[in-house]
């Protein structure tokens, strides 16, 4: 931190020749923040990634991307009043470590992949695989725990030293703060709830997610890439797995603790939480859609009739796509390979995890509210 | 003269009537250390060289299992000064920063938890990259998986603990999902649906699911004392046992996975 600050004053002395540029600059990351930019690019970067993992993963390339992203990331903390706020706030600090430290993980799992995949088109032995005899786990083992043990002391006390655990007023009950978060790890869960109900975001999906990662190994019968690191030998089981966690787990946790305000209202990095903003709330219903914009009448009474356009897509969504989808020939392969339930089970997890980005795409381009609307049993998807 | 004092010690009755073997120099002595020694034990005593590797296993279980007892230990300080009662909650806490020499437990427990949320994914990362859930793993992958969401419950029940304003709306919000539980909660799909005959509804807002997880409609006394209980006493000895299945299972299961 110290050692930035010269290159923090040197940007705010330039910023001072043309507090303009650094206002531009400003202005145009808070206008590509928002989820429908962001996200999507996000996911860009992601699959470039891992397209490219053998390239970006070099030493000499990682770092410095690494050194550079450190320095931007810290630089804005004197240069932004609203941005530092957000990354100074005790509760706040677990994300910015949790940012470096799945980025530092990912790059250190990807480079050994790397290396691995690549040792194996030329017939070279895994990096995994010993030679030597086993080794005695005193001392070998024993004194890397202890100095790991030792470590992680030291950094949670200095942590504790420097930083003071948050308490704010005494609990009243008549007075919500604005906005009201759940505890940071829950909040990827809090952002799903911008585009699903409660019973959605905070039942359904998480407990899938459990019954998903349960289920797992029984699911993935790849029999390759078991005890070391590769990607090239589980390419869909790590790029799904790696989407869901990154990108719909990660990513939203960083946009929930960062970048929700007041009335869960989005504010991009540089942006001052403004209390008193209304965003306008224009969404549709699927039905409105297909009734009212559509053939121009109005709603049917009849609960089903009403919503059929949607139950369809759910139906299709949930129950016939797994089914379509093996006629792609990977899936087919995919089909053949693990048999009737597994591969049901797979696919159906599969397309309910993506129902949430294809959801997010609809309220991007059509304020899609629900698929399908039944207030009257609190059925709303 | 300073050698002289150690091996006085080492040779004393009360010093070899703990450890039973050598200093560990030598193949025999090592083994012993780790075989006569009952946390030590916990380990095999040789290991694949790879496996150990701390590029391989990032050391990430290790540490959210340190850092468990850490939260333990800092835990077990804490309940000393502090009374579930909405009364005196938040006070205390307040005492506990005023009054404690060196009084920083509070810290170490709430950012050894976040710590221990972020060593926890990093784990099941890595165990995923590593492809290690494969067979024989895919239980203890399971076993992994319960251990993920009870992390994750103790620090969220935790976080009631301080009964300021971060903490009741916190929980409030948690709650709210759990009101919206399909069949289960008064704001669920369904629920409206469940009748006896009669038109008696089966869940009511004293019988669904946020009631059981706040003992009351709103976050306040009940809530404080469950989330209390849960989070001192259920959660931990369930995680404890769950994590002492998970390190035998490991040994069962043939040690760190490594290529065949
Ligand atoms: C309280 C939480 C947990 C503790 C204390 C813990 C501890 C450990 C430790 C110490 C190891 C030895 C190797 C290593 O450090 O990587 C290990 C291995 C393992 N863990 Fe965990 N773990 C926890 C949670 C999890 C989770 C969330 C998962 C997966 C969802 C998981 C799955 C596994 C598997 C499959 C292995 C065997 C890996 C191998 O053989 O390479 N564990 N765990």
């Amino acid at each position: 931190m110290i050692s930035l600050l010269p290159i923090s004053s040197l940007l705010l002395a330039a910023g001072e020749v043309n507090i303009t540029a650094l206002d531009k600059f400003k202005d145009f990351v808070n206008r590509w923040s928002v989820p429908q930019y962001s996200l999507p690019l996000f996911c860009i970067i992601m699959f470039a990634a891992f397209i490219w993992y053998r390239k970006w993963t070099k030493p000499i390339v990682f770092w410095p991307l690494m050194l550079g992203f450190t320095v931007v990331y810290f630089a804005f903390i004197p240069l932004d009043e609203s941005y530092a706020s957000i990354l100074k706030k005790p509760d706040n600090v677990p994300i910015t470590m949790m940012i470096f430290l799945t980025l530092y993980f990912l790059w250190l799992g990807l480079r050994q992949a790397a290396i691995n995949d690549e040792n194996m088109e030329i017939g070279k032995p895994l990096i995994e695989e010993d030679r030597e005899d086993k080794v005695l786990c005193w001392p070998d083992l024993v004194y890397t725990e202890l100095l790991a043990m030792v470590l992680c002391t030291v950094v949670l006390i200095v942590w504790s030293v420097l930083l003071k655990a948050p308490l704010e007023s005494p609990a009243n009950p008549a007075g919500p703060p604005n906005p009201s978060k759940a505890p940071w790890y829950f909040l990827g869960l809090q952002e799903l709830l911008v585009y699903f109900d409660p019973w959605m975001a905070g039942v359904v999906l998480p407990g899938l997610i459990i019954l998903g990662l349960a289920a797992m190994p029984y699911i993935d019968t790849n029999p390759k890439g078991n005890g070391y690191y590769t990607f090239k030998e589980r390419r869909f089981a790590i790029l799904t797995w790696m989407f869901g966690y990154l990108i719909l787990w990660c990513v939203l946790i960083v946009f929930g603790t960062f970048l929700r305000g007041p009335n869960w209202n989005f504010f991009g990095p540089f942006q001052v939480w403004d209390p008193y903003r209304v965003d306008p709330l224009t969404n549709i219903n699927i039905s409105d859609v297909w009734y009212v914009v559509l053939l121009g009448g109005k709603l049917p009474d009849n609960l089903l009739v009403r919503e059929w356009p949607g139950l369809l897509f759910t139906f299709f969504w949930l129950c016939v796509l797994p089914v379509l989808m093996t006629k792609i020939g990977f899936f087919g392969r995919l089909r053949a390979q693990m048999g009737f339930s597994r591969y049901y089970l797979m696919a159906v997890l599969f397309v309910i995890m993506m129902l949430v980005p294809v959801k997010m795409v609809g309220r991007w381009t059509f304020n899609l509210k629900y698929i399908i609307a039944m207030p009257e049993i609190n059925f709303n998807l | 003269m300073i050698q002289g004092v150690i091996n006085s010690i080492r040779e004393s009755q009360v010093w070899s009537s703990i450890f039973r073997h050598g200093i560990p120099r030598d193949r025999r002595t090592r083994v012993m250390a780790i075989m006569s020694n009952v946390f030590l034990h916990l380990h095999p005593v040789a290991v694949r060289k790879s496996g150990i590797r701390l590029s391989f296993t990032w050391c990430m279980g290790g540490l959210t299992f340190f850092l468990f007892i850490a939260e333990t230990i800092s835990g077990v300080l804490l309940m000393f000064y502090y009374r579930p009662v909405v009364e005196y909650a938040y006070s205390d806490i307040i005492g506990m920063r005023a009054h404690l020499t060196l009084g920083i437990m509070r810290e170490i427990h709430r950012w050894g938890a976040h710590a221990m949320i972020i060593s926890v994914w990093l784990h099941m990362m890595r165990v995923f990259l590593t492809g290690s859930y494969k067979p024989p793993r895919e239980f203890n992958w399971v076993v992994g998986v319960i251990l993920l969401v009870l992390t994750m419950l103790l620090s969220f029940t935790g976080y009631l603990l301080p009964w300021d304003q971060l903490a009741i709306w916190a929980i409030t919000v948690g709650s709210k999902m759990a009101e919206a539980t399909p069949f289960a909660g008064m704001a669920g799909p369904g629920t409206e649906l469940l009748q006896l005959p009669g038109g008696i509804p089966i869940v009511t807002p004293y019988s669904d699911a946020k009631f059981l997880l706040l003992g009351g409609e709103s976050v306040g006394e009940a809530a404080l004392l469950r989330f209390y209980v849960l989070h001192c006493i259920a959660i931990p000895l369930g995680a404890a046992t769950l994590i002492a299945v998970h390190f035998w299972r490991i040994r069962k299961d043939g040690g760190i996975s490594g290529p065949m």
